[in-house]
């Protein structure tokens, strides 16, 4: 078997919980990535990362929950379930813990996502058009 | 300078490209708003992690007027047969990214083949969209 150093199956782990934090990933499920078990992985994890695995995933997930909050118009319930969260009381805990306030307070500091879309002006131009334009010229003989 | 802000792609259905961009070619959500004042027109666009200033805007087939029924079905009918739009992606390593997105059930059209410009693979979006995944060969010194 080719020699890889430890930090590398380390680096697997923590490569899944940024591509996949949306799916349901577990700590365990790092760990196996990783081809260690749970506890040695954790440890091993926070003495080359500085964080637990648990912390790592979820700030990652909080970020983009982050994100989200600001750029789109969806709930709060939908933001969690799409960073791969399933409780929204817990996200929303954990969430008020980190960034100092609640996933709402966090959305109301920003103009709405409706107002910060950056829609092409030919887009905008296009599907502001009145839909009533007729002015009874359609029935009206042509001019000559 | 100009610079390439994004790229529109029309999609049969917003959620379905948005469920297949984001979790299976894994790209994230940029901007994700619907504007009332525009007949709820959903501005919806997605881009690679690593690539923040570029993206792509999954666009719902409009009715009339935006389009009249014909042009609508002309444009439907263009991306059954896939022929509407190609997205062109570049990877370090065509094989693993292959066996990536296969692992989560992207159906390849073709797969990874040698090509003068390097390794390039294909696949379709639910819509029928082209998308084109290569790993450029360094050209030599010249």
């Amino acid at each position: 078997m080719a020699f890889a150093p430890p930090a590398r199956h380390l680096l697997r782990a923590k490569d899944l919980a940024d591509a996949r934090y949306f799916e349901p990933l577990e700590v365990d499920d790092l760990a196996r990535a990783a081809g260690l078990s749970r506890a040695h992985f954790s440890r091993e994890f926070r003495r080359v990362f500085g964080e637990s695995p648990h912390a790592y995933l979820l700030t990652r997930r909080l970020e983009r929950a982050a994100t989200l909050l600001q750029n789109t118009d969806r709930s709060v319930l939908e933001i969690c379930l799409a960073v791969g969260l399933r409780s929204v009381g817990s996200f929303t805990t954990s969430f008020t813990r980190t960034y100092g306030v609640s996933p709402t307070a966090y959305r109301a500091a920003f103009p709405p996502a409706s107002r910060q879309a950056q829609v092409p002006g030919c887009v905008v131009r296009a599907y502001r058009r009145p839909q009533h334009r007729t002015f009874r010229e359609d029935g009206a003989p042509e001019r000559t | 300078m100009i610079r390439i802000a994004n790229a529109h792609l029309w999609v049969n259905d917003q959620e379905e490209a948005l469920e297949f961009y984001t979790k299976k070619i894994g790209f994230e959500v940029r901007m994700d708003a619907t504007l009332p004042e525009m007949g709820d027109f959903r501005w919806l666009t997605v881009g690679p992690a690593g690539q923040p200033d570029v993206a792509i805007a999954l666009m719902a087939i409009p009715g009339p007027p935006v389009m009249d029924a014909d042009t609508a079905e002309e444009v439907r009918n263009l991306m059954s047969k896939g022929f509407a739009g190609t997205v062109f992606l570049t990877t370090d390593d065509c094989r693993a990214s292959y066996e990536e997105l296969r692992a989560r059930g992207v159906e390849f059209t073709e797969t990874p083949e040698d090509r003068p410009m390097g390794f390039d693979a294909g696949f379709r979006d639910p819509s029928g969209n082209s998308v084109r995944i290569t790993q450029v060969r360094e050209l030599a010194a010249v």
